[in-house]
Order: C-alpha cells, then sequence, then structure tokens
C-alpha cells in the first residue's frame, strides 16, 4: 500500500515544507444554528468505538495454538547423555536437554552444588549460606534481603525476611527456594534424615535431592537450632552426578578467599 | 571456567540439528490459520497452510457466531478470552481418542506415580496421562477437589527433575485455561513459582509459564491482588530483556492480560509505567529487519490499553511512544513507489478499512488545535484522498467531514487551499446521503466554505446545491442549518 511519497517523506522525517498557514477566524463562524468547534476527542477504553478493534484481537487470541514442547515431531536424535561433567542423564530429544540444563547445571553453587532456578536466587544463597563476611555483617545490620524482584527491603534474620515475604508478598510459607541456613556445612546425603522425613508424613517427592530444597510443611519456626532440622530430604538421585562441573562461586574475584 | 549460556550439544545432536522439525498452529474449531515457525535454539523449518475441516460457507457462519459472541461479551463487559498452548500435533496422533475422563482413583495413581516412581519414564508417562486428562472440565473439578492434588503438582512442579517439571507446568497450564473459576483459581498456590521461574533461561519452560500467567491473570481481580504484591511486573520487566521471541510473545500476552484488568488504571498501570518495561516495548516496536509481528501484535495491544487509561501518555510521549508508532504504520503502510506520473496515491487507510475509523480519529486529534498539521494536510495533498473515504461508510464520513472542518475553521487561507477542487462535488454528494450526522457536519463545512471562501456559494448555486438542500428542509436536527445556508446563498 503506497503513501505519496511526500507524506512518507515528511513523517520518516524530513525537513519540514514552509511556515503554517495563517490562522484567521470570523466570529460568525460555528455561530447557532452552527456549532462546529475543533476539539479533541478521547475515547474511554470501554468506548463502542473500540469495539469492532476489540473483538477482532478476541478472535486472534482465540484462533492461535502454539505448541507446547514435547510434540513427537521433536527432531530424533540418539539417546545422548548430558555433556556437562559427572552428569549421568540420558536424552532423546534436545528440547528436553535445554529445559534439563538449564534448571539443573546453569545456576550452582559451586560450594554445596545445589541448583537454583536463577542467577538471582543463586547469588543470594552464595552470599546468606558460603559467605562468613556476610554472616558477620549480618550481627551487625539488616543483610537479608527480600527475595522478590524489585523490592529493596532488608532484614535482620532470615526469619523476619520469610515474614515479609508471607505478609507483604503473599508468598507462601513453605516457599521452597527460601531456606535458612543451616549451621553444618554442605548437606551431605543421608539415609537417616530420609526415613525421618517419611516419618513425618512428608507427601514431598522422596528423590528430590539437593537440587530443591525443600521445607517441610510441618516444620514451623520453632526455638531449635538450625542444625536440628532434619525434615529435609537429603538422598541423592543416581542420574545427578556431583563431579567437577563449572558451577559458580562467587561472582566478585574479591572475596574468593572468604569462603569456607 | 564460567557456564556456557547454551548447552553444549553432544556431535550427534549436532547433526540433527539440520532435520527440519515443524512445528503447526492448528485450527480451532474449523477456523483457518497460518502456520507459524517458532524460533528456538534449533531451528526449525515454516509448514504449510493447514486444509480447511470443513466447508468455507460453514467457515464464515462460525465466524459470524463467535464475532456476535464476543460483542455480547464486550457489551457485558465480560469478554475474556485465554490462550491454549497445546501439542497440536499431539492431538492428530490421537484423532479419534477423545480425552478421558478420570475419577480420583485414576488421578491419585497418576499422582503417586508421578511422585514416587521408580522409572523416570514412568513418571514421566503418569503426569503425561494426567494433563491429557485434564483437557476435559470434569477431570479438572474432580482433580481440584482432591485434597493434595494441587500441592503435590507445586511439588513436582519445583522438584528437579525437569521433565517432571515440565509435565506439572503443562497441567497447571490446562488448569489455567479452564473456563472455572474455581479451577483457575485452584492454580493459586503455584503462582510464586510461576514467577520465580520467568528469570529462568529455559524459554519453552518459561513460555508455558507465561502463557499460564496470562490465562489466570485474566480469570478475577482475586487472581490480580495476588500476583501483585508478589511482584509480576518487575518480573515482567526482567524477562522482556530475553533474546527468545518465543517468550517475548507470550510475555506480550501476559502484559495485555493485566493491562486489560478492570483496576488497571488504578492499581497496574502506574507501576506498569514506572518500569522499564515501555522503553523496552517500544524498542520491540521499532520497524526494521528485526521486527516481529506476533511480538508486535501482543505489544501493540499493550499500549492500545495504557494510553487509552489517558494514566500518563506524557510519559510515553517523552519515550519516544510517537515517532516509534508513526514509523511503525509507515513501515506497515509498504514501501514508496516512485513512479515519473506519480499522482496521488491511495492513503493507506483506503485498503486497510477496518483501520479507518482510528486512522481518521488520529487524524482529527492531530489537526484539531495545529495550524502547522492542516497545512501540512494541504500541501502533501491528502485532501483527495480524504475525499475519496466518504463513500465508505456512515462513521468514517462524519470522521472525514471532521477533519475537512478543522482545516477549514482556521480561516481564509485554509479554504483557499480547499477550493476548487473536488470538494463541492464531494459535499454535493454528502448531501444525498440520509445520515443526519453525516449532511449535519457537510452543513458545518458549507457554512465555514461560505464564510471564508468567495464565490463558493456562487459556485454552490450552480451545481444546483439549493435542491440538494432541499430534502433536508423537515429534518428536525437540520432544518435552522438548513435554512441558514440557503438564506446565505441566495442573499450573501
Amino acid at each position: 500500500m503506497q503513501l505519496p511519497p511526500a507524506l512518507h517523506a515528511r513523517l520518516a522525517g524530513a525537513p519540514g515544507s514552509a511556515e503554517p498557514l495563517p490562522v484567521e477566524r470570523d466570529p460568525a463562524a460555528g455561530t447557532t444554528p452552527f456549532s462546529f468547534a475543533p476539539r479533541l476527542v478521547r475515547f474511554p477504553r470501554e468506548h463502542d468505538f473500540f469495539e469492532d478493534g476489540d473483538v477482532q484481537r478476541h478472535l486472534y487470541l482465540q484462533d492461535v495454538l502454539t505448541q507446547v514442547g514435547g510434540a513427537p515431531e521433536r527432531p530424533r536424535v540418539p539417546e545422548f547423555t548430558c555433556q556437562v561433567a559427572g552428569c549421568c542423564q540420558v536424552f532423546d530429544a534436545l528440547e528436553d536437554y535445554e529445559h534439563h540444563y538449564h534448571a539443573l547445571h546453569r545456576n550452582v553453587c559451586s560450594f554445596c552444588k545445589r541448583a537454583f532456578p536463577s542467577g538471582h536466587l543463586l547469588d543470594t544463597h552464595i552470599l546468606e549460606w558460603h559467605d562468613s563476611l556476610f554472616q558477620i555483617l549480618a550481627e551487625r545490620q539488616d543483610m537479608y534481603q527480600c527475595l522478590v524482584e524489585g523490592c529493596t527491603e532488608k532484614f535482620r534474620t532470615s526469619r523476619d525476611r520469610k515474614e515479609h515475604l508471607v505478609m507483604r508478598h503473599l508468598y507462601p510459607a513453605d516457599f521452597r527456594f527460601d531456606k535458612p541456613r543451616r549451621s553444618r556445612g554442605p548437606a551431605v546425603p543421608g539415609a537417616a534424615e530420609q526415613v525421618l522425613a517419611e516419618a513425618l508424613g512428608d507427601d514431598r517427592v522422596p528423590s528430590e535431592g539437593d537440587a530443591m530444597e525443600v521445607c517441610s510443611e510441618h516444620v514451623e519456626p520453632s526455638p531449635e537450632p538450625a542444625g536440628e532440622r532434619r525434615a529435609y530430604s537429603h538422598r541423592i538421585p543416581s542420574t545427578i552426578c556431583f563431579g567437577q562441573g563449572a558451577s559458580r562461586g562467587f561472582k566478585s574475584a574479591k572475596k574468593r578467599n572468604k569462603h569456607q | 571456567m564460567p557456564r556456557p549460556l547454551t548447552p553444549p550439544l553432544p556431535p550427534c545432536a549436532v547433526a540433527a540439528q539440520s532435520v527440519p522439525c515443524s512445528r503447526r498452529r492448528g485450527p480451532v474449531a474449523c477456523s483457518v490459520v497460518q502456520v507459524y515457525s517458532r524460533s528456538t535454539m534449533w531451528s526449525r523449518q515454516r509448514g504449510g497452510l493447514k486444509p480447511l475441516r470443513c466447508g468455507v460457507e460453514q467457515l464464515r457462519c462460525r465466524r459470524r457466531e463467535r464475532e456476535a459472541a464476543l460483542r455480547k461479551a464486550r457489551r457485558e463487559q465480560q469478554l475474556v478470552s485465554k490462550r491454549l498452548l497445546r501439542d497440536e500435533a499431539l492431538e492428530e496422533a490421537e484423532e479419534g481418542c477423545v480425552a478421558m475422563i478420570f475419577g480420583e482413583a485414576e488421578i491419585q495413581q497418576f499422582l503417586r506415580l508421578a511422585q514416587r516412581g521408580t522409572e523416570e519414564k514412568e513418571r514421566e508417562g503418569a503426569l503425561v496421562s494426567l494433563r491429557r486428562g485434564l483437557q476435559r472440565p470434569e477431570t479438572q473439578q474432580t482433580f481440584i477437589r482432591l485434597e493434595g492434588s494441587i500441592r503435590t503438582l507445586v511439588g513436582l512442579l519445583t522438584s528437579n527433575q525437569a521433565l517432571l517439571q515440565l509435565e506439572a507446568a503443562r497441567c497447571l497450564h490446562e488448569l489455567s485455561h479452564s473456563e472455572q473459576s474455581a479451577v483457575v483459581e485452584a492454580c493459586l498456590p503455584a503462582t510464586s513459582y510461576l514467577l520465580t521461574y520467568l528469570s529462568g533461561h529455559s524459554s519453552d519452560f518459561i513460555e508455558l509459564c507465561l502463557y499460564t500467567l496470562g490465562n489466570l491473570i485474566v480469570e478475577s481481580e482475586a487472581v490480580r491482588r495476588q500476583l501483585l504484591p508478589q511482584g509480576i511486573v518487575p518480573a515482567l520487566a526482567a524477562c522482556i530483556q530475553s533474546p527468545h521471541l518465543t517468550v517475548l510473545e507470550a510475555l506480550g500476552y501476559a502484559l495485555s492480560q493485566l493491562l486489560q484488568a478492570k483496576e488497571a488504571p488504578e492499581k497496574i498501570i502506574p507501576s506498569v509505567l514506572g518500569s522499564t518495561l515501555p522503553q523496552h516495548m517500544l524498542q520491540l516496536l521499532q520497524p526494521g529487519p528485526k521486527l516481529n509481528l506476533g511480538v508486535a501484535v501482543e505489544f501493540a495491544w499493550c499500549l492500545h490499553y495504557i494510553i487509552c487509561s489517558q494514566v500518563n501518555n506524557a510519559l510515553l510521549i517523552t519515550q519516544g511512544a510517537l515517532s516509534t508508532l508513526g514509523l511503525l504504520l509507515l513501515d506497515l503502510a509498504g514501501a514508496v513507489q516512485r513512479t515519473e506520473d506519480a499522482g496521488l496515491e491511495l492513503f493507506l487507510l483506503q485498503k486497510q478499512p477496518s483501520l479507518l475509523p482510528e486512522g481518521l480519529w488520529l487524524l482529527n486529534n492531530l489537526t484539531a488545535n495545529s495550524p502547522s498539521f492542516c497545512t501540512s494536510l494541504l500541501s502533501l495533498d491528502l485532501i483527495e484522498p480524504l475525499l475519496h473515504l466518504l463513500s465508505v461508510s456512515n462513521v468514517v464520513s462524519v470522521l472525514v467531514l471532521t477533519v475537512l472542518c478543522n482545516v477549514a475553521e482556521k480561516g481564509p487561507a485554509y479554504c483557499q487551499r480547499l477550493w476548487p477542487g473536488p470538494l463541492l462535488s464531494s459535499l454535493l454528494d454528502t448531501l444525498a446521503f440520509s445520515d443526519t450526522e453525516v449532511v449535519g457536519q457537510s452543513l458545518e463545512l458549507l457554512q465555514l466554505l461560505f464564510l471564508y471562501q468567495p464565490g463558493a456559494a456562487q459556485a454552490f448555486l450552480q451545481q444546483s446545491g439549493l435542491q440538494a438542500l432541499q430534502r433536508h428542509e423537515e429534518v428536525a436536527q437540520l432544518q435552522d442549518r438548513v435554512h441558514a445556508l440557503q438564506q446565505t446563498a441566495l442573499h450573501g
């Protein structure tokens, strides 16, 4: 569809033409019985003027169907193993591998090998769990940052932060990516803990391992020391092999020598 | 050693990359839809048009019904549409095989298998079966009423098994698409996780989360009252930096649903305007080789909802909204053809009738208080193309005449440029209309022309203008103006 060349040039930023013509109104213009006066027109969103457009929009939404991954039409490849050193997971489709990789190898803590869904959560974890400087500072000032992107609130303890997440941001009390730091070091696989977890009637996925920490719904904030919280599942599934994988530690080189 | 941002591929997978895999959009209820290729990490080939499943007449009839239903819904302020991602190829493969309705026992078994199964394939299979069942409203109802079912699903969504995560997300997606509020609202415990995953990197997964969120958002204010404090706006603002087109389109969809909400002007749009979202939206609407239509459509709607809410359009203007949108419109209008005898090319609007009201509305607002815009209209020879539009429809005619009045009312210098020319005969034609508003606007224009352009009244008389006026002498809303014009024409 063509536009007049001059118009196209003008709208695209070419220098304008001469001055506007002089305006000279007669007071008789638009007087009774006439009534015309130029005016800006604004239509509120619900106005009938937009009906046609809205209908078109909704027809478009209803007509569009896109495919979700998992179709049999995925490229068929012979089975291959995850290329990350030490991971033995096997795939026969590329999309599965993509998601696996990003979910489990992309944001991994180099200290305790836990995987996180985002760089942001990984950074927070490293800071709060593996940075002794953080612990020192936390004794004197509010260091626990709210997990919600865009919220700049900081808290004295991780419990205070959790309360903030629940009250202010309507997060679930058992939000899986907000764990109080345990006094022990990196997680140790323990069958005993696993049994305990199940004995508590936990209906979590038992083979969850350490990748996403699960806080038992039965554990209320209590005076018991952090080291005694045993309701986590520690069993690592055989498909995850911890090796030398290039996971991330501190972002800043300066803090390197401070890790425990 | 830094972690590569894209998974390193094994050699066999590299070879497989060259195998085309078509992903198609499929029809819903017999409507023809263009196929569409998605760009993900591995390229796919564009497919062809899918053949119609039913006759053309049936199609048209169906479409008319759907349109009528939508208009009615809009008038009742009940306009809700959701997007569903579903495996088209899978559905085809199962043609004839209707999704089962599962009872409590079956659902419980699937969930148990998914949670505690020993074989991975077994666990995944259980969730796949569940997901298929959840296509049926009956199964959805049973599912949400089953104690612990959502909690289990959320547990699987956040498990460390990537494929279980994906399948669990798909189950949630089916639920989000339901027309039953109770089913949709049962998904609320998952929202904090859906938002968390928006900061991840797996584009398929993020896309799924976004469409699910979009469906949840449009469902009810209760849902939005939870999502806003959970930080959906900052989450979207972070996510809009994704390079994946599929993610961007999904994000645009989710955001458009958010901005469409009744309470948006007070509760949502201010924080959206305060975020980096508008800048990114405008960037995604820049014309050029990188413009993706699917993405642009979503963000254009987002902008529409923001702008017509009149919250802070000045801010958008400072961010370059006007020039971006103007250039985009130009780009969509196509390249300008340079020909020797370039007469007046018809304006874009003539070929896009559905755009006419909007385009003319824009012209009205541009010309109403702006002598320079009116001058441009004249010097760029746009009057004649405008006159051509007078026969399209009553609504369009009124708008065209209003724009012309905006020009004429600025005085003799302007009217002089409107004269002589096709304007008079066009006006005489419009006087033959029966629509009162069209005729009324023509009369207003005539008054201005008679006032500012010597010879106009004379020419009007000579071309049988009086007769044209006569037929409206008895019409209540027009009488006084008709008589006034008759007087002016006859006596000056």
